[in-house]
């Protein structure tokens, strides 16, 4: 315990790195994966190739070969970034794909008939999407990409492997000086663990803020759940 | 009024007392429809003129939304021309997103936005299209929801309305953009016998009020007794145009009166 107590500022830098890292890549994902979701649904062809070659090549990569590309790689291309500032871009461009995903899905729950109607008086391709489509698919939204915020939170941690100082790299600097690796990796268990129902506790806190005083249609799992009472 | 109007035409004819004659309002030149191989409209002819009310029936499948979509570029037409007061509609951008608003079109499934109350349902089209500021826009959709018989209702989520309220509200919505026509997809189908009468009579006062206007209808007295027109199609074709009375009492072709044998029998 000790060692914690000692150590206790240099862990504390671990987790306002861990949150800065989860917090800019999450935040950029969300405008470039919004993006990329317009693209994906747009009527332009060109768009929609290339954003749908986009997601498959980000998601379908592994984060950390993506960073390490991105950290040694970069610089042979002539561009020298921070590895802090390597680590955003990678959790950037890898949660994008993901918010796409659920941006364009979200999008999809939204029936057709709402979209023609919103053409039918004269919207056009961002007025239907910005006054009809994307406010009714938000709130599907939300556990989705609370979702992706929790992943682009437990990915930060692959950061550790280009030297960016977040708790997981913290605590394995711990290790290498205590070898006490057991006590160390639970203590940063419970810290992610934290962080993540932190965020997913604001995700349901936004969900109903957001259906003010309307009445919460009971969900299908509540339904199978009767069922097994009955 | 814009000022070229008066250089453009040296005689401004007065407002749609001379058109109501000559040019159709809805014209519909050899339109054909194909989704893949298979021809949902075939060589569609139909003119509609200003302030005439058209019904258009026909069995499931013969291509009646086809058409209206087609009509409001809902669908893009794969042979022949459709104009609307003599412009044919562009292709897709800015401009036909506007001007699709001229020919209002009322759903079967109403399609009202549910994240928005019923008066905003009205005024999110004249604000974001046409401009119109928000107090304006406002005081015509509660006007306009006055009229559809639905005072009291406008604060109310289309969930809290009754399909046949949500329907009105849909009328009002396309109404609030001043089209020159309306298109109903079959606007009653989904309703409950006892709320049909509402929406009918609402469309029935919009019929008399001069309203140009192409109806989808399986209610046949509707057809008989408010359309000045009714129009008969089977399998992507127009194979009947005729007065109601005459349609009804004497269809001319075997098809016609096959259909009027299945749907009078109920
Ligand atoms: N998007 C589409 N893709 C392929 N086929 C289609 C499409 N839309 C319509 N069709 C076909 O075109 C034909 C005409 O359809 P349409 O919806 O216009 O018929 P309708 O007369 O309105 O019928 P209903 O009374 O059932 O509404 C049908 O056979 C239908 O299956
Ligand atoms: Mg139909």
């Amino acid at each position: 315990m000790e060692i914690i107590l000692e150590n206790w500022p240099m862990l504390l830098g671990g987790i306002g790195t861990t949150i800065a890292l989860t917090v800019l890549g999450y935040g950029f994902a969300l405008i470039l994966g919004t993006a990329l979701a317009v693209c994906r649904v747009s009527p332009i062809p060109p768009l929609r190739g290339a954003a749908t070659v986009y997601v498959e090549i980000f998601r379908n990569i592994p984060l950390l070969s993506l960073l390490i590309l991105i950290a040694f790689g970069l610089p042979d291309a002539g561009l020298l970034l921070p590895y802090f500032w390597c680590g955003v871009l990678g959790l950037t461009l890898s949660s994008a794909a993901f918010v796409c995903e659920n941006v364009r899905s979200g999008i999809n729950t939204v029936p057709i008939g709402h979209a023609e109607a919103a053409r039918s008086i004269g919207l056009g391709f961002f007025g239907v999407l910005r006054y009809v489509v994307l406010p009714q698919a938000f709130r599907t939204m939300i556990s989705p990409l609370v979702n992706v915020f929790i992943g682009t939170l437990i990915g930060s941690s692959l950061c550790a492997a280009i030297s960016v100082a977040e708790i997981t790299y913290v605590t394995q600097q711990l290790n290498i000086r205590t070898a006490e690796a057991v006590l160390l990796f639970l203590v940063a268990g419970v810290i992610y663990l934290a962080l993540s129902l932190a965020a997913a506790s604001g995700g349901i806190a936004l969900e109903k803020a957001l259906a003010p005083g309307r009445r919460r249609r009971p969900t299908t799992t509540q339904a199978m759940m009767g069922a097994q009472q009955a | 009024m814009p000022m070229t109007d008066a250089r453009d035409t040296p005689v401004p004819p007065p407002d749609g007392a001379a058109a109501a004659v000559g040019e159709p309002l809805i014209s519909v030149r050899g339109v054909s429809k194909l989704f893949g191989d298979f021809a949902a409209l075939k060589d569609i002819d139909l003119d509609i003129h200003r302030g005439e009310v058209v019904a258009l029936i026909g069995a499931s499948g013969s291509g009646k939304s086809t058409l209206c979509r087609c009509i409001n570029r809902l669908e893009t037409v794969s042979d022949g021309v459709i104009t609307v007061d003599g412009r044919p509609l562009p292709e897709e951008g800015r401009e036909l997103a506007r001007l699709r608003s001229e020919v209002g079109m009322v759903f079967q499934s109403f399609n009202l936005f549910p994240h928005l109350r019923a008066v905003e349902n009205v005024t999110l089209g004249p604000m974001k299209v046409r401009g119109v500021p928000k107090a304006e826009a406002r005081a015509e959709a509660m006007e306009l929801l006055a009229r559809v018989g639905l005072q009291g209702k406008e604060h109310s989520l289309p969930a809290q309305l009754s399909g046949g309220q949500q329907q009105r509200v849909a009328i009002a919505r396309a109404l609030a953009m001043h089209p020159k026509a309306m298109l109903f997809d079959e606007p009653t189908s989904a309703l409950d016998p006892e709320v049909i009468k509402e929406v009918l009579d609402v469309m029935t006062e919009l019929a008399e009020a001069g309203m140009t206007m192409l109806v989808v209808t399986h209610e046949m007295g509707f057809a008989r007794h408010v359309c000045d027109r009714v129009v008969f199609m089977d399998s992507g074709e127009i194979v009947e145009s005729a007065e109601p009375e005459a349609f009804f009492t004497a269809p001319r072709s075997q098809r016609a009166k096959d259909f009027l044998g299945k749907v009078l029998a109920h």
